[in-house]
């Protein structure tokens, strides 16, 4: 019997073939488009981002964490403190804080993989907490009331704007090539066998708290520098807001209500963000309400969310990671199966 | 010196609080293993509750307990059943993801229907009453209240499990939810009762914390931690160590807000860092 390994869906081509000329398109945004806009969209890149670092993290490797809004904070504030006392340009800095989140999430992981579970959950928030106090501490940050970037006053709105949107076009277009192509690679499945099952997946020889490890500095860095670019666009940071919980908060929604374990989930799942966030403007909170509510029912009752569904449903792959075994038409089997 | 002996009193206090805001999250993670990231959120809502029988009824605070602890029992039964039993089982995810959504729509409605202002429950002079013990260090009767409840709950939770019929359920159902069906016992209503007995313990942690200090809708994330923080500086599986852990986050708290009133909070969190790090079982383990 004849059978090949299929890799890539009719979806992902075409896929493909579309996300050329729509990124073409966004590229050009800054000539054609208004500065809101733009600052929407670094704030949706952002989100995007923080949305396949936790989905990496939990939807592949199984690590849960609640506390991600550490690196997102330790990242914006990379930025400030190395533009502001180092004198680095603000843009530069945008990778450095990635690098700067993965390095501070090294020590922080020997102390948080040491609970397990819903207790590391719960541990990463704790260290988190750690993080913002230390900084609402430090007199030279802005205390607990934070402060603004001064190294971004000799660049025009216009040149600060378009450069931090291309940024932060490049960072969530990477984010989510990277992750695509990681867990394509033999580390994605290493990555997928454990979240599985650890004790399985240890004894086909996958070295768990090394892959464990890994995954968790590789979200750090994303992180990171999702948080540099969220508070380069905004120019002003503080603690309570940069390491505000909130920010996993609506990441674990987006993921969940999107689809967990899928990348299109997230995309989708920062889009209804967006929208339900825009439409309920008028009514203060409510929206959180709603989304929490919605979280709560997709997560008890379609535990694979939106796009779950749609990929148990039509079969539709637009970042095809698995590999599917389909025996050739000759051999007269079956149509597959999913 | 009399300045540092005050300041240990003063934090065995206060880790009377921290322990009676332990004692349910104890309880359910020793029962089912359940991670509730809205018990902050459930203590803050309680306390809310309290205040609005108090308005109601014209009872005072401690006798507002009388309707918020069968109220939290039952609010904890019906969410355990209607909701937080379908999240049960081999993944972690969904009872942290669904319990993390109950913590955010909690806070936000609260948020809407009190606003962000802090409120209190206020006992007319009892709170504020202290004796003195001499070498100028006083200790407040309300505080002491607190402390002793706290005590009398650990041993009667430790009492239940151990000797009642109900703890054994509880302690059968933690070791093996399919052998104890097998035994005549539901384990779905052990979970039940388990989740209200917890929200009951948190009706009286927050009318106790109501009286102590203001309460916003925000403050549940921090109760949680330090409940959190508790359980796991304790060790899991004892409510004598998770009296001990609430005494020891109090005081390393009360140490920090004596060195700098910014790093009373900080404080605590190294003092459950260092566990983690020297003592990953918790001070006093027992594992059940």
């Amino acid at each position: 019997m004849s059978f090949s390994v299929e890799r890539a869906t009719r979806a992902s081509r075409i896929g493909a073939g579309l996300t050329i000329p729509a990124l073409a398109a966004l590229v050009t945004l800054p000539w054609w488009g208004e500065s809101s806009w733009m600052r929407t969209f670094v704030e949706f890149a952002c989100l995007l981002t923080l949305a396949q670092m936790w989905n990496l993290l939990a939807g592949y490797g199984g690590v849960v964490s609640i506390g991600q809004q550490a690196f997102l904070g330790l990242g914006a504030y990379a930025l400030f403190v190395l533009a502001d006392h180092a004198g680095v340009n603000p843009f530069l800095c945008v990778p450095l804080a990635g690098l700067i989140a993965a390095l501070i999430a090294v020590p922080t992981s020997k102390v948080v993989f040491r609970l397990r579970g819903g207790y590391f959950a719960v541990g990463t928030w704790v260290v988190a907490e750690v993080y913002r106090l230390l900084i609402a501490n430090a007199s030279f940050l802005g205390g607990g009331s934070g402060k603004s970037l001064a190294a971004v006053r000799p660049f025009s709105k216009a040149l600060r704007e378009s450069v931090t949107f291309w940024m932060a076009l490049a960072t969530v277009v990477l984010a989510i090539a990277l992750t695509y192509l990681l867990l394509r690679s033999r580390y994605g499945l290493a990555l997928t066998a454990i979240r599985d099952s650890e004790r399985a997946a240890a004894s086909q020889g996958i070295d768990v708290d090394k892959t464990k490890l890994w995954v968790y500095l590789a979200s750090a860095a994303g992180c990171g520098v999702a948080g540099a670019l969220y508070y380069l666009n905004t120019v002003r940071v503080s603690p309570d807001a940069a390491f505000n919980v909130g920010w996993t908060a609506y990441v674990i929604f987006i993921v969940v209500i999107g689809g967990i374990g899928t990348i299109e989930g997230p995309i989708l799942g920062t889009l209804i963000f967006f929208l339900l966030r825009e439409t309920l403007a008028d009514y203060g909170s409510v929206y959180l309400i709603v989304l929490g509510a919605v979280a709560v029912l997709v997560m008890v009752r379609f535990p694979r969310g939106l796009w779950g569904y749609v990929q148990q449903r039509f079969d539709l792959r637009f970042f095809p990671v698995q590999r599917r075994v389909r025996l050739d038409a000759a051999a007269g089997a079956a149509p597959h199966s999913r | 010196m009399s300045g540092w002996l005050d300041t240990l009193i003063q934090g065995v206090l206060l880790g009377g609080l921290y322990a009676l805001f332990a004692m349910g999250l104890s309880l359910i993670f020793g029962v089912m293993r359940l991670v509730n990231i809205a018990h902050g959120d459930l203590i803050v809502l309680a306390a809310y509750l309290a205040l609005v029988v108090v308005d109601a009824t014209g009872l005072g605070p401690l006798g507002a307990l009388v309707i918020c602890v069968p109220v939290m029992f039952l609010l904890g039964y019906a969410l355990q059943r209607g909701l937080l039993n379908f999240t049960l089982g081999g993944d972690i995810l969904p009872p942290l993801l669904v319990t993390f959504g109950l913590s955010i729509i909690i806070q936000n409605a609260l948020l809407q229907g009190f606003s962000a202002d802090p409120r209190a429950l206020r006992l007319g002079g009892f709170e504020t009453g202290s004796f003195h013990l001499g070498a100028g260090i006083s200790v407040g009767y309300f505080p002491l209240l607190v402390l002793g409840v706290a005590v009398a709950l650990a041993f009667a939770l430790e009492l239940l499990f151990a000797r009642i019929p109900l703890g054994r359920a509880f302690r059968a159902t933690s070791d093996d939810p399919e052998a104890v069906q097998l035994m005549g016992v539901n384990d779905q209503h052990v979970y039940g009762l388990a989740m209200g007995i917890a929200l009951a313990i948190v009706a009286v942690a927050a009318v106790f914390y109501g009286i102590r200090t203001t309460f916003a809708p925000t403050d549940g994330p921090d109760r949680l931690l330090f409940a959190f923080e508790a359980v796991i500086i304790g060790g899991l599986g004892s409510f004598w160590g998770t009296l001990a852990g609430g005494i020891v986050l109090g005081v390393a708290q009360a140490v920090g807000f004596r060195l700098d009133p910014g790093w009373g909070v900080l404080t605590g969190h190294f003092a459950f860092l260092a566990v983690l790090l020297f003592r990953p079982t918790g001070l006093f383990p027992r594992t059940r």
